[in-house]
Order: structure tokens, then C-alpha cells, then sequence
């Protein structure tokens, strides 16, 4: 349903030109679930914001490809982009505290879907938009949709961005970090929402979270993304299981765990390079346990370690091979 | 709501009191004798000191203060010095010239300043958005007598489009008040219209930044409707705020304007009685200023309650 083809995104800084995200290609089908993670400075956020053009034009260069139901959405003209955005693909965000509009009725601003992508009258939409917020499990949602966001929770405003979201059943919802800015408890009830709806709705759904844990438990399919790269692309079950990027292991083992006696937490040594200055070989080789001089020398490839699964380490694909 | 009213209202006494009591002490430390002027050039000392008495002015500062306060209690604003009228009615008199010249120059400066700034703000970094921020830095930098001088030259001397000085009530003719009026209006206006530009450009920028107009262009809501319903909802309370700011500056600088274009306004009055140390009429006119910006604060505070959301429930 959805290929990405080598998509780069670029900004422009005050010298020039920056690469954020850096030829990054993968597939998903429909129904399915993937998650991406990585640190802050990734990529992984600007990848999503890039699929339905969501960055100031004015400021940003993207190239490659993104082909949804065979159409290239990098390519179209904006208004047939306007008709499938919040259409067939929705999204919500990190932060619900901002991203309602705080002068606007919530019963507006999820009835507004409707009455874009459906042409539904104000007083229709505002029906629907009650039904969508009982979906979304807020109690009392017929004298809800009159609130202003500021009454509501963090939670509730989350619940009220997925209302919006789902409005139009699209085929695929992508969900930037949306637990992040939210309490632990109302995390898990959040993620279960979004595990029921999609199964209600039959839409595939990208998650994308710094939490690998957070990620593995909810996608079958997990992208690892560090410094704008793909480095590894995994069912979320190897990935969990038996990590084969040294980067997705140090994400692994920096999970906090109830079991483990440990004094301290683990820390990946040193910090994700600036996008304007990056390594000249792996982008991760200065932070590298098993990094060897020509790791530092040329960039790696990302390669196919078995089926399904592809990394970008010439050490660990190296490994495995006369294994295979 | 009505609790928000009382509340501005019995803020607003204290200030009017301080107000009342400065203006009253600024005067009398201005040097210059009103009954000197009074008398005349060829009055002796004994007639100087007759008027003096007439007038109350021999009389301590502080108890010509008090009088002056509990007269005011009792809505006697007190006796013109060189109009022979009460002050009451010498400004009442003269109210509709500069409530004209304000509010027209008011609705000249709203629609005007925040369509540029919106135009500035959607086309930014363009020529256009160069474009009005020129003509705003012009707008807020020129001396508004200089373009008044200009604007007379070429509207009223060269093409003889519009009277060059005077007003003419409403009451007698509607259109004639309007000619009256256009032009010290527009010139009264143009600094206003800069720095209102200005704002509402700054303010609309910060308002499309945010994650809501993100949610709404993820919704796929046209970029005209995400501009006009979701940035520009948001811009107005900003713009409300200083709207009340800029009806007073407009009633403040009504003074220079009634000068130049020989308006017989409260600034014209005001002036005339500065000149003759007329201190009835000064310190009554700065009172009736005062709550005049005094009651456009509450009214502002009042729009603002109803088009944020957030004030009327908190």
C-alpha cells in the first residue's frame, strides 16, 4: 500500500543545505503496524511528517519517492493532496497540550474532517463527531463536543486528536510519538485504544517513539532509523529478541528493567552527530563497540542479513555470513 | 460577567483619583499666573490680586485641591478661567469633533493594518511582505504634522479635493462631515496602520508556527480556510489587545491633528487652556482623557472574554 523510495529531506540552515533524512526506503502493506524508532535528531519524526508534505515548503527540499495506492504523494499537486489528507491518511502528534486549536469546540475541530472529506452540514458533523468521541472512549461525549480543549486532560486531548483522526476511516494513521507527552497509565490506555481502532477500522498505523519496548510490543514490523539513516529494518520480534545492529542493542539494553539488579542505568556512549557534520564512514562508528578502522573509512550499505531482515553493518553482516 | 464588570469598574476609581490629583499638582508647578493673563497687560498689582482672589487662587495649593476634589464628588468639574462656560460644557461642546476624528480614524486603521499584516505574514519573506513592512517602517517613522503639511498641499491646494481645515457637525450634513473628517483622519491613522501591520505580522507568524495549524493541514484543510479559520482566530485576541491601546494613542494624538487642521476639538481645548493656564479646563479635559482610556481598557477587556475561550471560563 504505502512504498517509500529513497526519500531524503533536506532544510535549509543559514550555510546551506542540512540532510535530515538520508535515502530511506520501506514498504508497508495495508492492515499492517510499523514502528520506527530512534533518538531525538533521527529523522524518524521528519520521515513522517514528510509522507503527507507537512513540512514549510518554503525551507525544505524532499526527493525520492512515496507511493501511496500507486500514486506518488511527493509528486502530486496539492490539491489532490489536500483530498487525501485526513481522508485516507491521518495523523496525530506528540504534543495534544498544542495541537488542538484552543479557540475552537473539539465537536468543531473533529466535525471540520467530516465536513471537508465528507460534505457534511455543521449540525451532522457535530452528531458524528459525539459518535467518534464515545469511539474514542471519552464518557459523556454528546455534551463534550461544546468543550474548549483547555477543559480537558492531556489524555483526553489525545483521545480527542484520534477522534479527529479516525474520522474518515483512513487506511492508514501515522501516530508521531503520541504517548510521549502523556503520564505512564494513560500511555498503555492510549495504546490499547489505538490496538482496538485499528482492528475496528482495518487501517495499517506507523508508531513512531524514542521506546523501543513501547514500539516492539505494538508493530509487527520495526524500523531503527540514527542520524536520517535506516540502519536496521526487522520483524519487531527479532529485534526484540536478537537485535543485529549494534545501535538498536544499545537502545535495547538502555531500557530500564524491574528484573535486572542494576546500579546504574545503561547509556549509549556519546551523542548522535549534527547533521551538518557527520563522520565520513558509519554515522555511528565513534559510539561503536565493535567499530573497525574502515568502519570510519567508507559509508556501509544497508544489507539483507536474512529474509526480512536488513541492517547497515558490515561487522555484524561480516559475522554471519559463513554462518549462512 | 457581571462580576468581571464590577470589578474593572471599582479598579477603575482608584485611578481616576490619581489621575485627578497629578493633573491637578503638574499645573500648578507649571510657571505662569492665570490672573495676570486674566487681568491684562495694563492691570496694576491690585487688580492682579483682586482677580487672584475671584479665582480662588490665593488660597493654599492643597486646599484648592481639596475644593477642587470634593466639587468633583458632587460632579462639578468647576468654571472655565478665559471662556467665562463651565468646563462640563465647554468639553461637551466640543467631544463629537475629536470622538469623530478617533473613531474614524480608528475604522480607517483596524481593517487596513491587519489585512497588511495578514498579507505580510502569508507572503512573507516576498516582495510583498517587503513591500508592506516598507510602507509600515514609513508609517511609524514620519512625523504625521510633515504628512499632514504634504497631504494638505496636494488634496486641498493642488487638486481641491478636500478642505484643507474646519469641521463640520454631522447633524448638518452627513457628507460633508465625512470630507471634514477624511483627511486628518487618514494622516491621524497611518501611524497606527504601521505599527498595527506590524503586529498582526508578528502575531500571525507565531500563530501559524504552532502544532494546531499542523493538526489542521493534516486534516486537509485548505490553506486558505487553515489562514482565515484556524491562524486568524487566533491572531484576533492578540490584535484586540492592542486595538484599545490604539483607540487611545488615536484620541492622544488628536491633539497634534485638531492643531494643523484647525478642528475645534478637546485637544484644540486643551492646548488653548495649557497656553492660558486655564487650570479648570486642563485638569478637566485630562480627567475625562483618563476615563476615556479608563473605559476603553474595560470594553477591551470585555472582547476579550468573549473571543478566547479560555477567559471565560477560568
Amino acid at each position: 500500500m504505502l512504498q517509500v523510495e529513497n526519500l531524503s529531506v533536506d532544510f535549509r540552515v543559514d550555510s546551506g543545505w542540512i540532510r535530515s533524512v538520508d535515502e530511506v526506503s520501506f514498504a508497508l502493506d495495508a492492515q499492517s503496524t510499523l514502528g520506527i524508532v530512534g533518538e531525538s535528531g533521527s529523522g524518524k519524526s521528519v520521515t513522517a511528517l514528510s509522507i503527507l508534505r507537512l513540512h514549510a515548503r518554503r525551507n525544505t527540499r524532499m526527493t525520492g519517492r512515496i507511493v501511496f495506492d500507486g500514486e506518488d504523494l511527493l509528486a502530486m499537486p496539492e490539491r489532490r493532496l489536500h483530498e487525501m489528507r485526513g481522508r485516507d491518511i491521518a495523523m496525530i502528534f506528540q504534543d495534544p497540550m498544542h495541537s488542538l486549536n484552543p479557540v475552537l469546540t473539539i465537536g468543531d475541530q473533529i466535525g471540520e474532517t467530516l465536513r471537508i472529506h465528507q460534505g457534511l452540514n455543521r449540525a451532522a458533523a457535530e452528531k458524528a463527531a459525539a459518535g467518534l468521541l464515545d469511539m474514542v472512549r471519552i464518557p459523556d461525549a454528546k455534551r463534550r463536543v461544546t468543550d474548549f480543549p483547555h477543559q480537558l486532560s492531556g489524555g483526553m486531548r489525545q483521545r480527542v486528536m484520534i477522534a479527529m483522526a479516525i474520522a474518515c476511516r483512513p487506511r492508514l494513521l501515522i501516530a508521531d510519538e503520541p504517548t510521549t507527552a502523556l503520564d505512564v497509565t494513560v500511555q498503555a490506555q492510549i495504546l490499547d485504544l489505538l490496538r482496538d481502532l485499528r482492528e475496528e477500522i482495518g487501517m495499517a498505523v506507523i508508531l513512531i517513539s524514542h521506546d523501543l519496548g513501547l514500539v516492539a510490543e505494538f508493530a509487527e514490523r520495526v524500523l531503527v532509523m540514527y542520524a536520517g539513516e535506516l540502519v536496521e529494518d526487522a520483524p519487531a520480534r527479532n529485534i526484540f529478541e536478537a537485535p543485529a545492529h549494534p545501535y538498536s542493542e544499545g537502545l535495547l539494553k538502555a531500557i530500564p528493567s524491574a528484573d535486572v539488579d542494576m546500579h546504574r542505568l545503561y547509556a549509549i556512549p556519546g551523542r548522535i552527530p549534527d547533521p551538518g557534520d557527520r563522520p565520513p564512514g558509519c554515522n555511528f562508528a565513534p559510539r561503536c563497540a565493535l567499530a573497525q578502522p574502515a568502519c570510519s573509512a567508507t559509508p556501509p550499505a544497508l544489507d539483507t542479513l536474512a529474509p526480512g531482515h536488513r541492517i547497515r553493518c558490515p561487522v555484524r553482516l561480516a559475522a554471519r555470513e559463513p554462518a549462512a | 460577567m457581571p462580576r468581571l464588570i464590577a470589578f474593572r469598574i471599582a479598579q477603575a476609581i482608584p485611578v481616576m483619583f490619581v489621575v485627578a490629583v497629578l493633573t491637578f499638582l503638574l499645573m500648578h508647578m507649571l510657571p505662569g499666573d492665570p490672573a495676570t493673563l486674566i487681568a491684562g497687560d495694563m492691570a496694576d498689582q491690585d487688580a492682579i490680586a483682586q482677580v487672584r482672589r475671584d479665582l480662588g487662587l490665593d488660597r493654599p495649593v492643597l486646599a484648592q485641591l481639596w475644593l477642587w476634589i470634593t466639587n468633583l464628588a458632587q460632579g462639578d468639574f468647576g468654571k472655565s478661567l478665559m471662556l467665562n462656560q463651565p468646563v462640563a460644557e465647554a468639553v461637551w461642546e466640543r467631544l463629537p469633533v475629536t470622538l469623530s476624528l478617533a473613531l474614524v480614524a480608528f475604522v480607517i486603521t483596524i481593517p487596513v493594518g491587519i489585512v497588511l499584516g495578514v498579507v505580510a505574514a502569508v507572503w512573507r519573506d516576498t516582495w510583498v511582505d517587503s513591500a508592506v513592512m516598507f510602507l509600515a517602517l514609513i508609517g511609524v517613522s514620519v512625523p504625521n504634522f510633515w504628512i499632514a503639511i504634504l497631504s494638505v498641499i496636494l488634496f486641498s491646494v493642488t487638486l481641491g479635493w478636500l478642505p484643507s481645515s474646519g469641521y463640520v457637525p454631522m447633524g448638518t450634513d452627513f457628507w460633508r462631515w465625512l470630507a471634514s473628517l477624511i483627511q486628518p483622519a487618514t494622516v491621524l491613522a497611518l501611524f497606527q496602520i504601521g505599527y498595527l501591520a506590524r503586529m498582526t505580522r508578528s502575531a500571525m507568524l507565531d500563530v501559524l508556527d504552532q502544532d494546531y495549524i499542523r493538526t489542521a493541514r493534516a486534516k486537509g484543510v485548505s490553506p486558505r480556510k487553515t489562514i482565515l479559520k484556524h491562524a486568524f482566530r487566533n491572531t484576533l485576541m492578540q490584535v484586540v489587545t492592542v486595538s484599545g491601546y490604539i483607540l487611545s494613542l488615536l484620541i492622544g494624538g488628536s491633539v497634534v491633528i485638531e492643531q494643523i487642521f484647525a478642528m475645534p476639538g478637546i485637544g484644540r481645548l486643551l492646548v488653548q487652556a495649557i497656553m492660558a493656564r486655564d487650570y479648570p479646563v486642563v485638569q478637566g479635559t485630562m480627567l475625562m482623557l483618563g476615563f476615556a482610556f479608563v473605559f476603553i481598557n474595560i470594553v477591551i477587556d470585555l472582547i476579550y472574554a468573549y473571543v478566547d475561550p479560555r477567559v471565560r471560563y477560568d
